[in-house]
């Protein structure tokens, strides 16, 4: 039996990997909103969930590989997380921190039940013409859906990190989240860095929409089943930075992948928990504590 | 000056006329209380699980109850109540047992005669127990744990089976099915939710299975919701089982089936017990995977006209005609019945009616009611096969509408 489980540990590093690549994703757009807003999205799921639908009826209506629509979904994930913030809960929020915590959750609230009346809570999954298409590793097969998501994933996390270092719109978000009164000094426009700020934290969720459109099913709830993951991610990877995240989601992967086969897949999912309360005690900074 | 209103504005001669009549009624037997009752509206409480994750075949139960509800009220009520029409009064347990309980106390206060739910046994287990307090009249509709109706409570039912003669019946199903491909089957793969439906069901199966010679070389118990079955299936490579026996949810159920043709595990069938994924929907959309899975589960009795006429309605309205809604519509004419024969809204006189039930539901595949401490006797799951692209009962025999493709093509 052990002998069997040990055999089957490559495949669910593996597999772990594939699955940690989309796990960042989701919690840098989360990271994200907190290394600078310094509040936590709890609208951040049903946005996922939202992402998700789009890819789905964007498929479903027009055809369109969720892949493709990745080019559009995302562009539409950042004009909608742009306009919510900054004539919704930037205006609505007064300036107080809990007022934004209140108005994400009441957020959230409005557009999952919004979604149960208009999609209804049946689940929705979709076959692609290659979904069942796969590289033949010899010990594992690795599904064409899964790999082009990884790679996917890690692309927009590369090119996030690059935007965040190397262009001057990086440079105004950095500012801000460091000290948000010298950037309003020296004439960035604060408001509209929150708002792009938040516009992108969406816009990570519309691709990750996509990316896991074809490996999992999406209702109205489907994004609090990863939102937790990244929850504990953002945590593990250090609030606010863009590599803690990528390397934070690997970590979950894998655990999740590896604690699986050695616990079983009921309680495989301990481990996530168990880091989390780790890094809690022992480094509450999370691993790359630093801000954006 | 104004006159002081009148509580009766015919005249003395006509007062004492309508008072003679209503002396005489209430000495024929026809007390002033029981037509006053007659007049209100029969309340049902319907529990489902309407947000969260199990919302879809809350809204397909929810769905199934009230069209069962509309057919009746049509009919012209319940008759012996002078036509009382039958109110449903909607909860919503959000899948958690405790609210689910909250629920039932929440209905209790609003006066409900009846309630039927929740679903999932775990809620029906703690919601039923609530009713039980109030001797409320509760009838579970698709719950399969069989500690509902073990409690000895009075006023719980049950119409649908439970998970120990399901999990005999398909043991028996699949001995024969396996028989008359002679008998190539030997091993068994279970894989199954956590909670009280998977974990009761699968160690039921699993003693039922080794008295037909199958064995059970591996048991895989998965958390609700699993995002990745990758690990599961490369397990069931390694174990290489003749049969795979999914016990899931709906999620689940479709993710892990995906997911086996994705890691090209091979293997003789797919045999699942109350498969919450294996329905007319999962066939339309997902065929290449579906075909010739075999699923034990609530099922129609497909020769009835009832039942195709109720499925070309459900169909209409644009919903799949998934066991959730004959069950739920199924558990709504046995409560009806029950207050028809009780002749009021007495919960005793309801219990006792309900107990001695001998309904004929035509459009399920189970004969006359019979009532044994809370639980249908003559009810039965069958065994449901995706041919091209449509579900075949393939077993019992004397329900079948096709032969069963085994192993599969």
């Amino acid at each position: 039996m052990f002998l069997e489980v040990l055999s089957l540990f490559p495949a669910g590093i593996i597999n772990g990997l594939m699955f940690g690549a989309i796990y960042a994703l989701v919690a840098l757009g989360l990271t994200l909103i907190y290394g600078v807003l310094h509040i936590i999205n709890f609208a951040h799921g049903a946005m996922l969930m939202l992402a998700m639908y789009m890819a789905y009826f964007l498929f479903k209506i027009l055809n369109i590989d969720p892949y493709v629509a990745i080019l559009i979904v995302t562009p539409a994930g950042f004009v909608f997380g742009y306009t919510i913030y900054r004539w919704g809960i930037g205006k609505l929020s007064g300036g107080r921190d809990q007022n934004i915590l209140l108005i994400t959750l009441g957020l959230s609230i409005i557009l999952e039940n919004s979604a149960l009346v208009f999609f209804t809570g049946d689940q929705q999954t979709i076959s692609l013409a290659y979904s069942y298409e796969a590289f033949d590793l010899g010990f594992l097969y690795l599904s064409y859906p899964k790999v082009i998501s990884f790679v996917a994933s890690l692309a927009i996390c590369l090119l996030l990190w690059m935007l965040m270092t190397l262009t001057d719109l990086g440079k105004a978000i950095r500012a801000v989240a460091k000290q948000r009164e010298g950037a309003r000094l020296v004439g960035i426009d604060v408001e509209h860095v929150f708002a792009v700020t938040f516009g992108i934290g969406v816009a990570c969720l519309g691709a990750a929409g996509c990316m896991l459109l074809p490996i999992f099913y999406v209702d109205p709830y489907t994004g609090n089943i990863f939102v937790i993951v990244a929850f504990t991610i953002v945590v593990l990877g250090g609030m606010g930075s863009i590599v803690g995240a990528l390397l934070g989601g690997f970590i979950i992967g894998i655990t999740e992948s590896v604690g699986g086969l050695i616990l079983g897949e009921s309680l495989g999912q301990v481990g996530i928990s168990l880091i989390f309360i780790l890094i809690l005690i022992f480094r509450p900074t999370g691993i790359f504590g630093s801000k954006v | 000056m104004t006159k002081s209103p009148k509580l009766f504005a015919g005249s003395r001669r006509q007062f004492i006329g309508s008072a003679s009549a209503t002396f005489a009624l209430a000495s024929a037997g026809l007390s002033i209380p029981h037509i006053a009752k007659a007049a209100s509206a029969v309340k049902i409480g319907l529990i489902h699980p309407a947000t969260g994750w199990a919302a879809y075949p809350a809204a397909q139960l929810r769905y199934g109850a009230q069209l069962a509800i509309a057919d009746v009220n049509a009919a012209g009520g319940i008759k012996s109540m002078g036509g009382a029409p039958v109110e449903a009064i909607l909860g919503d347990s959000q899948a958690k047992p405790e609210i689910g309980a909250a629920e039932v106390e929440k209905m209790n206060e609003a006066g409900v005669n009846a309630i039927q739910g929740c679903y999932q046994s775990a809620v029906g287990l703690a919601a039923s127990a609530t009713a039980a307090k109030y001797n409320i009249p509760f009838s579970v509709d698709v719950g399969v744990s069989d500690k509902l109706v073990q409690r000895d409570l009075p006023n719980v039912f049950r119409m649908a089976d439970g998970y120990g003669r399901i999990a005999s019946d398909a043991s028996v199903n699949l001995a024969e099915i396996n028989k008359a491909a002679g008998s190539p089957a030997k091993t068994v793969a279970i894989v199954h939710e956590e909670s009280e439906f998977g974990t009761g069901t699968a160690k039921l199966v699993t003693e039922a299975l080794a008295k037909h010679g199958l064995t059970v070389i591996e048991t895989i118990k998965h958390a609700n919701p699993t995002r990745n079955f990758d690990n599961i299936a490369l397990r069931l490579k390694a174990a290489k089982p003749d049969i795979i026996m999914p016990i899931n949810y709906p999620g689940e159920y479709v993710l892990l089936a995906k997911t086996l043709r994705q890691q090209r595990v091979d293997f003789m069938a797919s045999y699942s017990v109350l498969g919450g994924g294996f329905n007319f929907k999962f066939v339309e959309e997902m065929p290449q995977i579906a075909e010739n899975m075999i699923d034990v589960n609530h099922w129609y009795d497909p020769s009835s006209a009832s039942g195709q006429a109720m499925r070309t309605r459900t169909e209409a309205d644009g919903k799949y005609f998934t066991f959730e809604v004959y069950c739920a519509y199924m558990s709504i004419l046995f409560l009806v019945d029950g207050f028809e024969r009780a002749g009021s809204t007495d919960n005793d006189a309801v219990n006792a009616a309900l107990a001695s039930s001998t309904l004929n539901v035509d459009f399920m595949p189970y004969g006359p009611t019979k009532m044994v401490n809370g639980q249908n006797m003559g009810s039965r799951a069958v065994a449901i096969q995706a041919q091209k692209g449509d579900v075949e009962v393939i077993a019992p025999a004397s329900y079948a509408s096709a032969s069963a493709i085994f192993p599969r093509s």
